[in-house]
């Protein structure tokens, strides 16, 4: 024992006159292993505490606070009650002892012991002996910090002491300039109020201490290492200042002072603060301030130039509003939403009644964020607003302000969130739904292509809404939308007349079955203008999302098809390109409902492959080649067929794929309508013609590559011979390209074992013979194949993937087939659109292209250095359509290490090299990274030698680099400036318009850069 | 703007502004050359000069109409008459310079460049015209940092 307290005595000590800080550690660690007690250590302070130098003191305290703050769990009651009496004697103590005893005060206060009573003594002495502001910003914290652990332990103690302890608070943080402080005073400041300490007689006073920091103004020193943004001070300022209605009476006279400020920022935080007002004050808080708070939002929106103070506005407005709307109304006062808003409607009414004038648009957004408060304040806009923009419609001749009336209009028709009617209650249109379809259906009928555009969303927003469309008037919107279809030729219009009879017939199938599907029908079948029988095509399916619909729309486009194929219309290729396209959007909507699915696999797809078929057989016997035989056209059907497929549940699923692959596999036709086949057909044989049955494969694919992979495929491997077979002997690129697409489909869904290795050991052994047979006809089928199999294995992370992928890599120098190799790089990394993606529920595991990109760049890049000159080309292309490939986080972070050999791509004489690397750069360089700014001058010639090629879309894209660059430091790019300009201006005078374009937009931006008012 | 200061013309006629220009087959033929036409040279007028008041482009405020944009490439001459939305729009210099500094900056050496008011719409339209075409008074004005300053903002596009 006496040995420990010697030891003790030498550790203070030295602390206190040897001025060894680490002693301190020391110590605390003795006390916390139970070596000596705190009891020890304050007789062994015993002398230098009471010593008569103030220094000697303070370090005395210091090192007893020190020790505290690591042991301060392990205290007694006894012993914590005894310490804070010796403490707040300490704070009497001569002024170098405070930032000490306030350190052990700190730590005292987090003790779980604390005895009741001694917070609030602890407090009555701080506020008491402390003057904080004329404190060290540490002992500042500190002070915050004893309020905040204080608060969240003993806050019914503190609640005792009243409105005093608010009082304490308002005099300690009053000066306090600190942003870090600030941060914590205003989480106090939070606190008193959120938790209801008393206020007593000092709300005006805390709000005084708290708002005189409003707005906030603050902008963190460079590299300021405490990341205290301006954003984080206005929230939790806005959090005090909010947080009660009994500063209501200060803040809102503060904030109508402060939207008169020149100050951008100050305005938005005032709107903001205002709109956050919102939420807890009610009518009694607002109602004096109205007309005021009304005038300064209204003058904000009115003349603002940013949207950002405009967008707040409307918000404040709402928030107002909204807040008005709850009030509970009595008897005798008169209803105050209902003078607001007759405040705002004296304001912003007339102005609608000017269609030609700028004010009428902050009007109409001011009313409309008014009247999208709430269900009742809808009501009241409504009611005065509406009549008075139906009468001026129909007083008003010009084209141009009856649309921007029927525009704001618009805006009233469609409720928001909030002012959306309870359920049972009518919408507020009610009363006007007669008026409002009359102009609806009248703009509907001018000539006029912006009043028609703007009529058709309208209705949209009518028909959303329940009870405002009659049965009598959906049926002469639907006559209306059938004229326009079938006679308005602008395309603007066409495309919002489709979008609302999609909206409507979702919702009123019956009057587009019985009035507008077979008037489009009679015109597709009999029109010869091809415009408008394409617009039909399209209507055709934009309405088609109900099976009722589907059911009477679907015979409509088979129809087409049968006829193109027999010839007894003359439909063109793109015509019935359009129509699969139609059929394809139509098969879209299986995936929501799944009738629709079935009624494809039991209708639609039979007919597709039996006039496909059809189709096929009579080009072979007897040379006549319908449409239906054409790539472009069978290229469209994929998708229409594995849309479907890919909808399919389990059992229709299985069947599916049973009658496709016997079907392919041994001719049998018994489900497909019409059955007038011969017996025998192979249609995996391969044909020398280009227009025989092997080019259905495309369809195989679309059935059987996009079912759910849980199907299993009937005799896959009879397929999957058959396939190979037929992309090793046929020549025709459509039949084996599409021919590997489902070979590799089939591969990828394959589930891992014996069976799909013994699959692959066969093929690539086949790929193998044939590609080293220099002189072979069919190395460019396998290495289709080659490439399709890489995808498949690729995108599940097969382990036979790299295998393949570096036999692409090596086929990169190959004197043939390079540059198919290069570009096959764009197919193994772009997403297939009609296998091998997702929505074909292929096998993609996520971040491949990452991973692929991650483990192979090193290949590419020494295959690049090792290449011989005339081969490195290929090199830079398969490089540049990985790198465009990739996700733009992983472009950013590989940039620096690709960026020598992206340069070298810049320099290479192939344009299309030329032009993706340019079009990969181009978003890269608007965020540019660190290792970009010591290449810029390597970068700036190469891009500015670009400006001058000769293709087109090389200059534009090496322009809208140098655009893209103009957007770095100032600092950095300033020195390149006169050059830019100077090459640019040899742009301005391009004989392409396009480029001339790019070239203004561009020289436009440098000239202002380091120029007065530029940036 | 300040909160307090009072606009010229706080509530100004708004027109229709006319739709992208339509892109034609023959724009991305690499063969077709392009005159520079009246519809370019307005389209660069119109989207990115900004009103000195309103945030319009001068196109809504029917200040730039393609009509009075007149442009001859073969003989390299460019001529635009300005609208200034009221008569006594002391604002008229500022637009027509914000015009003038576009086009020097975005039309190759070769044109010549006149650019004035529209006769009968502005109360001083000589004085106004005579500063616009003296090519040194033009250049002097854009040697004064703080008028820069005020073209270049005039002429600062937002979006890229």
């Amino acid at each position: 024992m006496a040995a420990d307290n010697s030891l003790l005595l030498g550790l203070v000590e030295e602390f206190v006159s040897g001025q060894v800080d680490s002693k301190a550690t020391e110590t605390a660690s003795g006390v916390k292993t139970g070596q000596f007690t705190i009891l020890q250590l304050v007789e062994a302070l015993g002398l230098s505490l009471t010593s008569s130098q103030p220094h000697t003191r303070g370090r005395g305290v210091q090192l007893l606070s020190q020790v505290l703050q690591e042991c301060y769990s392990c205290l007694s009651e006894r012993e914590v009650e005894v310490l804070i009496a010796f403490y707040e004697n300490r704070l009497k103590d001569h002024y170098v002892i405070t930032p000490h005893v306030l350190q052990g005060l700190k730590a005292l206060t987090k003790c779980s012991v604390l005895p009741p009573g001694s917070a609030v003594s602890i407090l009555r002495s701080i506020f008491q002996d402390v003057h904080v502001q004329s404190l060290m910003l540490a002992e500042r914290s500190c002070v915050y910090n004893i309020l905040i652990s204080l608060m969240e332990s003993r806050e019914e103690e503190l609640k005792g002491l009243g409105a005093d302890f608010t009082f304490g608070f308002v005099q300690s943080v009053d000066g306090e300039r600190d942003p870090r402080n600030l941060l914590l005073a205003f989480q106090v400041a939070r606190n008193i109020i959120h938790r209801g300490y008393d206020l007593g007689k000092f709300v005006e006073e805390l709000f005084e201490v708290t708002s005189c920091y409003f707005p906030i103004d603050f902008s963190p020193p460079p590299n300021d290492p405490h990341g205290i943004t301006q954003e984080d001070l206005i929230l939790s300022l806005r959090n005090v200042l909010t947080g009660t209605s009994r500063f209501a009476e200060f803040l809102l006279p503060l904030i109508i002072e402060k939207l008169d400020s020149d100050v951008q920022s100050a305005k938005v935080d005032s709107l903001q603060t205002l709109a956050a007002c919102g939420l807890t004050y009610s009518h009694k808080e607002l109602a004096e301030f109205l007309p005021g708070l009304w005038s300064a939002i209204r003058r904000e929106v009115f003349q603002t130039a940013s949207e950002r103070v405009e967008s707040a506005g409307l918000s404040a407005l709402a928030a107002l509003t909204s807040s008005l709307s709850r009030s509970v109304l009595s008897s005798d006062s008169e209803d105050s939403l209902q003078v607001f808003l007759n405040l705002v409607l004296k304001d912003c009414q007339h102005h609608l009644c000017e269609p030609d004038l700028k004010l009428v648009w902050p009007s109409t957004k001011l009313l409309q964020a008014a009247a999208g408060a709430s269900y009742r304040a809808s009501l009241i806009v409504s009611a005065a607003v509406i009549p008075a923009l139906l009468e001026q419609y129909n007083n008003r001749t010009q084209c141009a302000q009856r649309r921007t009336l029927l525009e704001v209009l618009q805006g009233f028709v469609q409720p928001s969130p909030l002012s959306r009617p309870a359920d049972g209650v009518e919408s507020v249109l009610v009363a006007f739904q007669q008026s409002l379809c009359s102009v609806v259906f009248s703009a509907l009928a001018e000539s006029s292509a912006g009043l028609q555009v703007t009529a058709t969303r309208v209705l949209t927003a009518l028909g959303q809404q329940p009870c405002l469309l009659a049965q009598t008037d959906v049926e002469k919107a639907v006559d209306h939308l059938t004229r326009l279809i079938l006679e308005e030729e602008d395309t603007q219009v066409s495309l919002a007349v489709v979008e609302c009879s999609g909206s409507l017939a979702h919702l009123h199938p019956k009057a587009f079955i019985s009035r507008m599907i077979p008037r489009l029908k009679e015109e597709i079948l009999s029109e010869c203008n091809a415009a408008v029988r394409l617009r039909c095509v399209t209507a055709v399916a934009s309405v088609s999302s109900q099976l009722s619909v589907v059911q009477e729309s679907t015979p409509v486009l088979l129809q087409v098809l049968a006829s193109a194929h027999t010839g007894s219309c003359s439909f063109s290729v793109e015509e019935v390109s359009a129509v699969c396209i139609s059929l394809q959007r139509i098969a879209a909507h299986a995936r929501d409902t799944e009738e629709i699915g079935r009624f494809f696999h039991s209708n639609i797809i039979p007919r597709l492959l039996g006039l496909a078929l059809q189709a096929a057989l009579q080009s072979r016997d007897s040379g006549h080649s319908s449409p239906l035989t054409d790539e472009a056209v069978l290229s469209a059907l994929v998708p229409v067929i594995s849309t479907a497929c890919a909808a399919l549940q389990s059992e229709s699923a299985s069947r599916m794929a049973a009658q496709a692959v016997s079907l392919f596999l041994d001719g049998d036709v018994s489900f497909l309508p019409e059955n007038a086949f011969p017996s025998q057909i192979q249609l995996l044989q391969s044909q020398a013609e280009s227009r025989g049955p092997s080019q259905l494969v495309c369809l195989l694919m679309a059935c059987v590559c996009s079912l759910p992979r849980s199907v299993d495929i009937p005799e896959i491997d009879r397929l999957l011979v058959q396939l190979e077979e037929l992309i090793c002997t046929c020549s025709h690129l459509f039949s084996y390209t599409f021919a590997a697409k489902c070979f590799a489909g089939l591969v990828n869904k394959r589930p891992a074992g014996e069976a799909l290795d013994a699959v692959l050991e066969r093929v690539l052994k086949r790929i193998s013979v044939e590609l080293e047979n220099g002189s072979s006809s069919q190395r460019t089928q396998a290495f289709t194949l080659l490439l399709w199999v890489a995808k498949a294995l690729l995108l599940r992370y097969h382990p036979l993937s790299t295998a393949l992928t570096d036999k692409l890599f090596a086929l990169l120098s190959d004197p043939e087939l390079g540059s198919q190799a290069a570009d096959g790089f764009c197919v193994l990394m772009s997403d297939s659109p009609d296998v091998l993606n997702r929505s074909c529920h292929a096998d993609v595991r996520i971040m491949y292209r990452q991973r692929f990109f991650a483990e192979n760049s090193s290949k590419l890049v020494e295959g690049f250095n090792s290449a011989e000159q005339e081969k490195k080309s290929c090199y830079l292309k398969a490089l540049s359509h990985i790198v465009n490939n990739l996700p733009r986080e992983v472009q950013l972070s590989e940039l620096p290490a690709l960026l020598p050999l992206l340069l070298e791509a810049l320099s290479c004489p192939d344009r299309e090299v030329q032009f993706s690397t340019l079009s990969c750069m181009q978003p890269v360089l608007l965020e540019p990274p660190e290792a970009l700014r010591n290449q810029l001058e390597a970068l700036f010639s190469r891009m500015l030698a670009l400006t001058s090629s000769p293709h087109m879309k090389v200059r534009i894209a090496s322009i809208r680099c140098v655009h893209a660059l103009s957007r770095l430091p100032e600092h950095v790019v300033l020195p390149f400036r006169a050059r830019v300009l100077k090459a640019l201006a040899v742009c301005l005078d391009d004989r392409k318009r396009l480029v001339r374009n790019e070239a203004v937009a561009a020289r436009g931006q440098w000239f202002l850069l380091g120029s007065p008012g530029g940036r | 703007m300040a909160g307090g200061t009072r606009l010229e013309n706080a509530n100004p006629l708004i027109f229709q502004r006319s739709g992208e220009r339509l892109l034609t087959v023959t724009d991305e033929d690499e063969d077709v050359a392009d005159p520079i036409d009246d519809r370019e040279i307005f389209d660069i007028l119109s989207k990115s000069i900004n009103d000195p008041e309103h945030p319009l482009s001068l196109e809504e405020l029917n200040v730039v109409e393609q009509m009075r944009v007149n442009v001859s490439d073969e003989e390299s001459t460019v001529s635009v008459e300005f609208t200034p939305t009221i008569p006594h729009c002391s604002m008229a210099t500022l637009i027509g310079l914000s015009i003038k500094v576009k086009l020097l900056r975005s039309l190759p050496d070769r044109f010549k460049i006149d650019v004035h008011i529209t006769p009968g719409t502005h109360a001083s339209e000589d004085a106004v015209n005579k500063q616009l075409a003296d090519k040194e008074r033009v250049a002097a004005a854009l040697e004064n940092s703080q008028l820069l300053e005020v073209v270049n903002q005039c002429l600062y596009t937002r979006s890229m």
